[in-house]
């Protein structure tokens, strides 16, 4: 009896934790979708609205923003690589002062969106 | 809490966007009702507006002269309108700017801007953040290095035009900047665009303020006195 009900509880606690353990993970893993606004409202003004690296200010610009499609391009950098980029801007990773520093602008958070949304743009989307 | 605490909250709650914020400004003319139906007035309102610069704060931000002639005579200063993203037409070659979207701003007559700019001038819920501004004043500055400053090592050229020919499109012309904007504002802009409006496609670029007040030498020295 006592034993049953110990296993009722300890049950209702494990199907708890999981629970919890779901809703964290869901709440703090980086959002692509959100990811894709940012990007509108940040990067495309030079990466372009499909991140092909040719926005309305490409054509102004001494170097030509990197095309967010290019598969083998982007695959050849990792997630932390992407974050300093956009963080600390193109210059912390021996690239142009075009490409502008956003850790003063964006959270950490929107900046690891951004980083999902370009996994969406170079590698999932045709 | 009550029914009855609710209700006079609920209705403080509800009435609180319109109301303009006591101190801060004067009644809104009748002949800003169209205005309203574009631009941000208020303070605390409509904070997903992105289509038309937000004039809440226009005290803060414009020359006086310069706002009462362009209300009567507009011309474009956002080569890409309001928000860039969506006067876009995307091709192959890439995304260009679709101008047939592009609508000619409304205009009043003379008595009308005297009347708005009366009443935007008063609107100035910033002042404590052009007080906390780094102090400014102008210098000359070599038109070369300016430029150089401006295009190459700051990156500004990539969205702003520093000439009507040169330049990025996305954010507004700035070789008119001296002429239509309080250098305090411009200041205090540069060194955090999302202080002043959230939606800003501007990045803080973390500059020192030495860097800021030799871009804003720059911007003056654009200025043609005629
Ligand atoms: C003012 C124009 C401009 C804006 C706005 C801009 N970029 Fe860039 N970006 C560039 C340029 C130019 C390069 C290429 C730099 C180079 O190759 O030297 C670049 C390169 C990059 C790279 C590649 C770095 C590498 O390792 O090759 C990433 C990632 C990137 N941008 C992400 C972003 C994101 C995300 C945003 C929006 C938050 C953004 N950019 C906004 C101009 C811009
Ligand atoms: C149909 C929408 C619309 C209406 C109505 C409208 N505006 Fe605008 N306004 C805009 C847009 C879009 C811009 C940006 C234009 C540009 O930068 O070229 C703008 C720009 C401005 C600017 C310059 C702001 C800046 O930061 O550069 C001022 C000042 C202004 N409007 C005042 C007014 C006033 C006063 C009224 C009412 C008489 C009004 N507007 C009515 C859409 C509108
Ligand atoms: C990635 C593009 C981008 C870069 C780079 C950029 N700006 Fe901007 N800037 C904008 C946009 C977009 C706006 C308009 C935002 C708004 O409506 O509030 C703006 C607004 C401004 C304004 C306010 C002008 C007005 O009429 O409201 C000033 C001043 C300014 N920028 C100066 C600079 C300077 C100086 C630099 C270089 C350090 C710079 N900007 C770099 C995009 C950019």
């Amino acid at each position: 009896m006592r034993l049953a009900r110990n296993h009722a509880s300890i049950l209702a606690q494990a199907s708890l934790m999981v629970a919890t353990l779901c809703w964290s993970v869901l709440a703090t893993a980086s959002d692509a979708d959100n990811g894709r606004i940012l990007y509108r409202n940040n990067c495309s003004q030079c990466h372009g609205l499909k991140g092909t690296g040719k926005g309305i200010n490409a054509p102004h610009l001494e170097v030509a923003p990197r095309n967010h499609t290019d598969h083998d391009e982007m695959i050849a950098r990792t997630d932390e690589e992407l974050f300093k980029a956009i963080s600390e801007g193109g210059q912390s990773v021996n690239k142009s002062v075009l490409m502008p520093n956003w850790g003063k602008t964006l959270s950490p958070e929107e900046i690891e969106d951004l980083v999902a949304y370009l996994r969406v743009l170079c590698c999932q989307e045709q | 809490m009550t029914k009855r605490t609710y209700l006079p909250l609920l209705t403080l709650l509800l009435a609180w966007p319109v109301v303009p914020v006591a101190g801060f400004a004067e009644e809104i003319p009748a002949a800003a009702n169209l205005c309203l139906t574009c631009h941000q007035v208020t303070v605390e309102s409509d904070r997903a507006v992105q289509g038309a610069p937000p004039l809440f704060y226009a005290g803060n931000k414009f020359n006086r002269d310069w706002l009462e002639s362009w209300l009567q005579t507009p011309t474009r200063i956002r080569p890409a309108g309001g928000f860039f993203a969506d006067h876009i037409i995307t091709s192959e070659g890439g995304d260009s700017i679709d101008t047939a979207s592009l609508a000619p701003h409304p205009s009043v007559d003379s008595a009308a801007a005297k009347q708005l700019s009366d009443w935007l001038m008063s609107l100035r819920p910033h002042d404590q953040l052009i007080a906390e501004s780094s102090e400014y004043s102008p210098a000359p500055i070599s038109p070369r290095l300016g430029a150089m400053d401006f295009v190459k090592f700051k990156g500004c050229g990539g969205c702003h035009r520093d000439t009507p020919e040169y330049g990025g499109v996305s954010g507004p012309e700035l070789y008119t900047a001296w002429q239509r904007l309080q250098p305090e504002f411009i200041v205090s802009y540069i060194k955090n665009p999302r202080a002043w409006n959230q939606q800003s496609s501007m990045p803080d670029r973390n500059l020192q303020d030495e860097q800021i007040h030799k871009l804003v030498n720059y911007l003056k020295s654009l200025h043609k006195e005629d």
